[in-house]
Parts: structure tokens; sequence; C-alpha cells
């Protein structure tokens, strides 16, 4: 990915970040999450993420921030008053901030960098033969094509199929949670 | 070209982003979506070392993009267990608050 | 050598199941019966073997308290009269206890009482014998205080157990002290300890033994109510009847003369000759002797005047064991302890028969009414009084002959108990037993069943018969073969006896109330008004109020309500942290990451 592509969704991400906790509306801020993630999500596809990239759409921002919006409406939250808020949670909130990144800063300048890997034809043709050579995989790798989806099934459905399930499991019991949950209480 | 410290830097700074709502923010809708963009930051992390990691084969190493993908997931789960125990603090507290959520203090 | 082991739980294992288990279901009494019988045939399996077997109780360091037993001829024979004795009160109890609402607590208290007494005759060290001797205790105060509903019941148990306190604090010292000069608990390893000490010290040998031989005296005192602390054993006989006849006159009582004994003969008696300690012990036991027989001639209840005739016996005991000639004061412990258990067995029928009436005089002409109660009573009066051809005649006549051997006062001493003995039993069998009844109650009294005769009738037996050196020599514990010869001690306690009975017979024959009033010994020596006036009124209140000081200005201001203050303000200062605020436990929580991550990665 070009460099300035990157700078371009790090950018917007940061700002949308910035933004949901700078809105006093929560609709707004909802919006800003969304506008976060799409730039987060270009920095996964710019990572060759594909997959996981359209997931952070699809999941993040079409179905989680829309819930958080039902939500928001369903409860009819007015904006937050200005209160006069005493400074010192906010020093405290921006200052514990402050550390983490000069930590951050830290850690990153002592430790070695690295760039990009090439992703180039060869490399995804010599890696074909790590897969059946009829499959699909084996012949998008061979024309050049990283087949993101594929790879990602096949990793999910062999090596991690017992997490895949419990998964499920969590997904029903959460189901079931929520149901209880919003069932008005008797009394 | 974007090296790695770039994308751990920026993931780190959406995460501290998300860590000052936390501490700042009195809305816990608000301060709910935070903790979505921390989780998000632990993501790109996450596939930033799977991309710059390559498996020996050369390819991105999709150990990293499980986790993402069983992160997401999970994460789905807990937004909508969490903004149900929202609604039912709301009904029965009509606030949501944290500054008048304090019964727990001692 | 399992079954010495059998012999020491079996009744504890009793208990427990008895208080947890039995307690509603009126299998209690029956279970406890049993057991009682096992443990006789038991000892009786085990008399006469010897040997030894211990396992490691509690470990500090080099030092290790052991859980033991130790079997040799004192032991078993003395395992004979605690569980023969044992086994005929539980019989008994089985029908005098019949209608009590709490019978599964009083004999799990007799079951207690097996295992306790057990422990303490099978000791193989001193602080096992200790243990076991504080346990009796504890089973005695619940014992006494069985009708605990009955004030005097619940202040006589008090009085037992706190007497006992006072002689056990003076047992524990001697303990120590022994330990201290020999380096062994164990009986098997004192005497070379204590002989390598008067090698070591022969300057300091005789006082310091002195010392430690007192202090452990001072249990014997509190368990066998030697005078000062005699005051409890008459007030003990608030217990049921036959409790008193197992705890108060046969074993538990004796349990001190027999420790003591025990102590003699681990460190031999060359020791103890010429002792200052012994020549204590002697005059200790003489005086009760006389003190208690002069008190016994002016009781009006049957149980009073047989505590005192206890009381006196087991000086007469202590005074045989304090002149060195222990096996004397063994024998007459074995053969009082049948007759005693018989006298006390007995008047508990009367008592019984009688509708609870305790008084001698309110009763009269039971020995018509209560044939073989009456006849089993005036065997053991004639053994107790020591009637030739008893088995009383025999240990008194030894005691007697050992008294006139070392010391010529105490013989007179003894010879005028012997005077005193048959004289108040004699009063106690001709206003109780003959004459024409004086009460109600005792015109009602019927002869008992024959769950309370029967033991009766096997303790007359063994009241007659135990003296002689047939059943002695097999039975008795430490018994020393002794040739009879009649002589000059013979004539002499042969004339007290019947000077003692022809006084009682003459004076109390055919009297509706007593004709001798004698304050000083009906009030028994205002000892316990002075007990009870002086040193309860002045120390004890004295004491209470220092201790009341002290608890109240240190204990409960500085330490209870400090320890309680600082809690609560140290609490008080925690709970600002616990503020309540979502915000601030995130904001903690991320002080606590970013410190995690500067000591694990820039602090290294």
């Amino acid at each position: 990915m070009p460099s300035y592509l990157f700078w371009l969704f790090s950018t917007v991400m940061l700002i949308g970040g910035t933004a949901v906790i700078a809105f006093r509306n929560p609709v707004s801020s909802a919006l800003s999450v969304v506008t976060c993630f799409v730039g987060l999500a270009g920095l996964f596809i710019g990572l060759s993420a594909f997959f996981v990239g359209v997931i952070q759409i699809l999941v993040y921002t079409g179905a989680v921030m829309v819930l958080f919006l039902f939500i928001i409406m369903l409860l009819d939250l007015k904006d937050e008053e200005r209160r006069a808020n005493s400074l010192a949670p906010v020093a405290a909130g921006l200052g514990l901030v402050i550390a983490f990144v000069v930590q951050l800063i830290g850690i990153l300048s002592r430790s070695p960098d690295k760039s990009l890997p090439p992703l180039d034809h060869a490399t995804l043709a010599s890696a074909a033969a790590d897969y059946l050579p009829s499959g699909k995989i084996a012949a998008s790798l061979n024309q050049g094509k990283l087949p993101d989806v594929h790879l990602i099934g096949h990793t999910l459905f062999t090596q991690y199929n017992l997490p895949l399930q419990i998964l499920g499991v969590l997904l029903l019991v959460a189901t079931v949670g929520v149901v209880v949950l919003s069932k008005k209480q008797a009394g | 070209m974007a090296t790695l410290n770039d994308y751990l830097l920026v993931s780190g700074l959406l995460f501290g982003i998300g860590l000052a709502g936390v501490v700042l923010r009195r809305n816990i809708i608000i301060v709910f979506m935070c903790l979505e963009l921390m989780l998000s930051a632990a993501n790109l992390t996450l596939v930033a070392f799977s991309r710059f990691n390559t498996a020996p084969n050369g390819l991105p190493d999709y150990n990293g993009q499980m986790l993402v993908f069983f992160v997401i997931t999970v994460a789905a789960a807990e937004v909508a267990v969490g903004l149900a125990i929202i609604v039912a603090l709301y009904r029965a507290r009509q606030t949501i608050h944290t500054d008048e959520l304090t019964s727990l203090k001692g | 050598m399992t079954l010495p082991w059998i012999l020491l739980f079996l009744p504890l294992a009793v208990a427990v199941l008895n208080q947890l288990v039995l307690k509603k279901t009126g299998l209690a009494p029956i279970i406890s019966t049993a057991s009682a019988v096992a443990t006789f045939v038991i000892a009786l399996m085990i008399l006469g073997q010897s040997g030894t077997a211990a396992f490691k109780w509690a470990t500090i360091g080099d030092f290790s308290i052991e859980i033991g037993f130790k079997l040799d001829q004192l032991s078993t024979g003395m395992m004979i009269v605690v569980t023969g004795v044992g086994m005929l009160v539980h019989i008994f109890s089985l029908a005098y206890m019949k209608d009590d609402s709490a019978k599964a607590r009083y004999f799990t208290g007799l079951s207690l009482f097996m295992f306790s007494m057990t422990g303490i005759v099978l000791a193989n060290n001193f602080i096992m014998t200790f243990m076991f001797w504080e346990l009796v205790g504890l089973s005695s105060y619940l014992l006494i205080g069985h009708w605990y509903q009955k004030d005097s019941a619940a202040d006589a148990a008090k009085k037992a157990f706190l007497c006992n306190r006072v002689g056990d604090f003076g047992f524990m010292i001697g303990i120590l002290m022994l330990w201290g000069i020999t380096g062994h608990l164990a009986f098997d390893e004192m005497k070379g300890g204590l002989e390598a000490f008067q090698a070591a010290n022969p300057a300091i040998f005789s006082g310091v033994l002195s010392a430690a031989v007192l202090c452990i005296f001072c249990g014997a005192i509190g368990k066998s109510a030697q005078l000062p602390l005699h005051v409890w054993l008459p007030d003990a006989m608030e217990g049921p009847t036959p409790v008193s006849a197992l705890i108060h006159a046969a074993t538990m009582v004796a349990a001190g003369v027999y420790m003591l004994f025990r102590l003699q003969f681990t460190l031999g008696f060359e020791h103890f000759e010429g002792l200052p300690a012994s020549t204590v012990i002697a005059w200790t036991g003489g005086i009760t002797a006389l003190v208690a027989a002069l008190m016994a001639t002016q009781q009006d209840d049957i149980k009073r005047v047989l505590a005192y005739s206890t009381l006196s016996q087991l000086g007469y005991m202590v005074m045989a064991v304090g002149l060195v000639h222990g096996e004397a004061g063994m024998f007459h412990l074995f053969t009082h302890a049948w007759f005693k258990a018989l006298l006390f067995l007995g008047s508990g029928a009367v008592i019984y028969a009688c509708h609870h009436e305790q008084d001698i005089w309110k009763m009269g002409g039971l020995f018509k009414k209560m044939p073989i109660t009456g006849f089993t009573f005036l065997i053991g009066f004639l053994a107790l009084i020591a009637v030739p051809g008893t088995s009383g005649f025999f240990s008194k006549e030894q005691i007697l002959e050992a008294a006139h051997e070392k010391e010529p006062i105490l013989f007179w001493i003894a010879v005028i108990v012997a005077i005193l003995t048959p004289f108040y039993m004699t009063r106690l069998f001709v206003v109780a037993f003959l004459g024409k009844t004086k009460s109600e109650n005792a015109d009602h009294a019927h002869e008992v069943g024959p769950l309370m005769f029967v033991p009766l009738v096997l303790l007359a037996v063994l009241g007659l018969v135990a003296g002689y050196p047939f059943i002695a020599s097999k039975y008795a514990p430490a018994y020393h073969s002794h040739s009879f010869q009649l002589g000059p001690i013979t004539y002499i306690s042969i004339a007290a006896v019947i000077i003692g009975l022809i006084a009682g017979f003459v004076l109390y024959s055919g009297k509706e109330k007593d004709p001798l009033n004698i304050p000083l010994f009906r009030n028994r020596f205002y000892v316990d008004g002075f007990y009870d006036n002086f040193i309860v009124r002045y120390f004890q209140d004295a004491f209470a109020a220092i201790v009341s000081f002290f608890d109240e200005l240190i204990i409960n201001g500085l330490i209870v309500n400090g320890l309680s203050r600082a809690a609560e303000s140290t609490g008080n200062q925690f709970r600002k942290i616990q503020s309540g605020s979502l915000q601030g436990y995130a904001f903690v929580f991320g002080i606590g990451v970013v410190l995690v991550i500067y000591f694990t990665v820039f602090h290294s």
C-alpha cells in the first residue's frame, strides 16, 4: 500500500476516534465510531487482510454500531448537559494517556523496525506447493492472487475447528442471555 | 512504505484514545464504544503482525487473523449482552450516567 | 498388642457415637454398658501382661509427646478395678437412671470417664497422665452437674472443677520439674535420668526431688481430695449416686494414690525413704483420715457420711504411700474400691427406694423392707470397718503395720480413725436400717429390682473375698505378698473395731434424733465456711476487681476496642478508594497497566 494511503486511513481513523470522545451527542459519537472503523478497515485491506477488513465493515459498522444507534434511540438519550466538569478527571485521564503514549513511543523506538515483506507473484507461486494442487487455493496462488478468504477458511476449518464450535455455543448463550435480560421482570 | 512500527504506533494511539474515552466520558454507552475502539486497536496490531511476520511459505500468518476473527465474534456477542445490560440498567435506575451509578461506593 | 488400644479407645468411640448418633434413639445406655462389659473382658485378658507401646502424638523439634500404654502388674490390676466397678455401675445405672430424661448424656459421660480413667491407668508417660487427668476432671464435672437444673449440682460441679484446677496447677509444675530433673517423660526412662541427676548433683538432689514430688502431690491432693482441697468431694455427692460410686469412691479419687504410687514405683522406692516430701505426704494423709472421720460422725445425709468415709480411707492410702509402703495403700485401694462402690450403690438403692430421701434420720427399718440391699450393705459396712475376715481387714492391717513400723504418732492417729470408722458407720447403719421407720417415704420402700441388686451382690462377694491372697495376688495392683500373723497390731485393730461398734450401737440404737451435737464436726471444721467467707469474699472479690480493671482498661479498652478502632480507621481510609466511580476504577487500572509496563520493559 502506498504510504499516502496508509497516512490517509490512519488520519481518518484517529480523527474518528478522537471525535468519539469529543462529541457530546451520543449519535454523533456513534457515527464517529463508524468513521473510525472505516479507516481501520482501510488499514486492514492495506495489510492484505481483505476478509478481516470486510467483516470489520460488515460486523462492526454494519451490525454492532447499528445496534448501538438503536439503543441510543430506544433510551432517548439527550445530549450530555454541559456541566462544570471538574478539571481533575480530565487531567487524570489525559495524564494517563500521555504516560501510555510516551511508553509506547519508548518501546517502539528501541524495538527493531521491519518493512513490509514482499507478496509478489514468485512468493505466492512458491507457497502454492503447500496446498492441494487441484484446489482453488493453489490455482489462485499460481495466478499470483492472494485467496485470502479461502486461506482463512482453510485455517479455520482445519486448525481452529473446535474453537469455532465453542464460539457457536457462546453466541447461542449470548442470545439467550440477551433475551433473559431484556424480558421485563415481573413485579 | 509504512513500516511495522508505523502500524503499531497508530494502533497504540487508537488504544490511547479509547482509554482516554473510558476514563473521561460519563455516558456509559460512549464508554462502551470506547471499549470497542480499544478492542479494534488490538485487532490492528494482530493483523499488522500477521502481515509483517509471514509464515514459512511467505504468506501472511493466518493464525493472527484467526484471533482477530474470534475477537470480532466475541465482541459482537459482548456488545449484545452489554447493551442488554445497559437497557436493563436504564429501566431500573433511569440513568446511564456513571456519576449517578455509585452503589458500589463503600 | 492391639487389645490395650481397644481397651483405651473403645469407650471414647462409644461416647462419640452416643453423643452424635444415638442421642435420640435410646440405645445409648445399652451401647455404653456393652462397651463397659467389653472393656472388663479385655482387662481380664491382658491381666498380668507386661509391655509398652506408643505413638508420637505431637513433635516439636527433638521433643515429642507420646500417647502410649505401659502394661505391668500395677496398671493391669488397676484396670480390673476400674473396668470391674465401671461395669457394675453401668449395669446399676441402667435401672437407677431409668426415668431420667437425659440418659444419653449421662451414659456418654460415663463412657468418657471410662476412657479418661483408662488413659490415666495405662499411660506410659507423665504428659499423657496429665492429659487424661484433666479429662477425668472434665467427665467428673459433667457427671456431677448432670442435674444442672439444680443450683446445688451446678455449684458442686464448679467447685469440684475449681478445686481440681488448683491441684492440677501444682501437678503440671511438678511434671515439668521432674522432666527438668530426669530429662524424660516416659516412665520407663525416668529412673535412669534421676540417677544420673543424683550422681551429678548429690548436694541438692533430695531438696529438688522433694519439691518436684510435692508439686506432683498437689495434683493428688486435688484429685484424691486430701486436706485442704477436700471440700469438693462431699459436695460432689450432688451427682447421681452411681457416679458417686464409680468416680467419687472407687476410681477417680483413687487416681491420685495410683499416680503417686506410680511415681514411687518409677523412680525407685529407695529415693523416697526419708525424703521430706514423703513425710509431708504421710502426714497429709493421716490428718485427712482423722479429720474426715471426725466430720463423718455428725453428717445426716447418707451419701455425705459415705463421702467423708471415702476421704478418710483415701487419707489412709495416701499415708501409706507417704510412708513408702505404697503397696499397702494400693492394696487398700483395691479392696476399698469394691466395698465402697458397694456401699454407694447400696445407698443409691436406698435413696431410689425412698423416693430420693437422703436424710438417715428419715429412714429407719429398711433392713426388713429391703433384705437384699440391707444385707449387702451390711457386708460393705463390715468390710469398711475392717472386721476380721473381710477384705478391708487385710488391707487396713497392712497400712497399720506400715505406720507402726515407720511413724508411731501416725500409727496412733490411724488407730483413732479405726475407732471412729466403726462408730460412724454403726450410726449410719443403725439409724437407717434398724429401728422404726421414721418417715412416709421410708415406709413405702421396697426391694429394688434385679438390675440393681445383682451388682450389689457381686460387689458384696468381692468385698468379702478380695482381700484373701488367692484373689489379691492375682488381681490386685502391686500386691505384695505378706504373711499375715497375729500380733499386737491385730489386737489393737480388733479392739478398735469393737470399741467403735459398741459405742455407736449404744449411743444410736432406737434413737429418733442425734443425741450428740458437735457443731465443730457438723460444720466440717468450718473449712467450707472459711473458704466461702474469707477466700471467696476477700481474695476472689479483690481479685475480681483487679481482673475487672485489667479487663476493662487493658483488654477491652486498649486491645479489643483499640484493635477494632485501628481496623476501623484503616478501613475508613481505604473506603475512600472504594469510590463507586467507574472511571475512578478504570483510571487506577490504567495506572496499574502503565506501572506494569514500566517495571517490565524500562526498569531492568
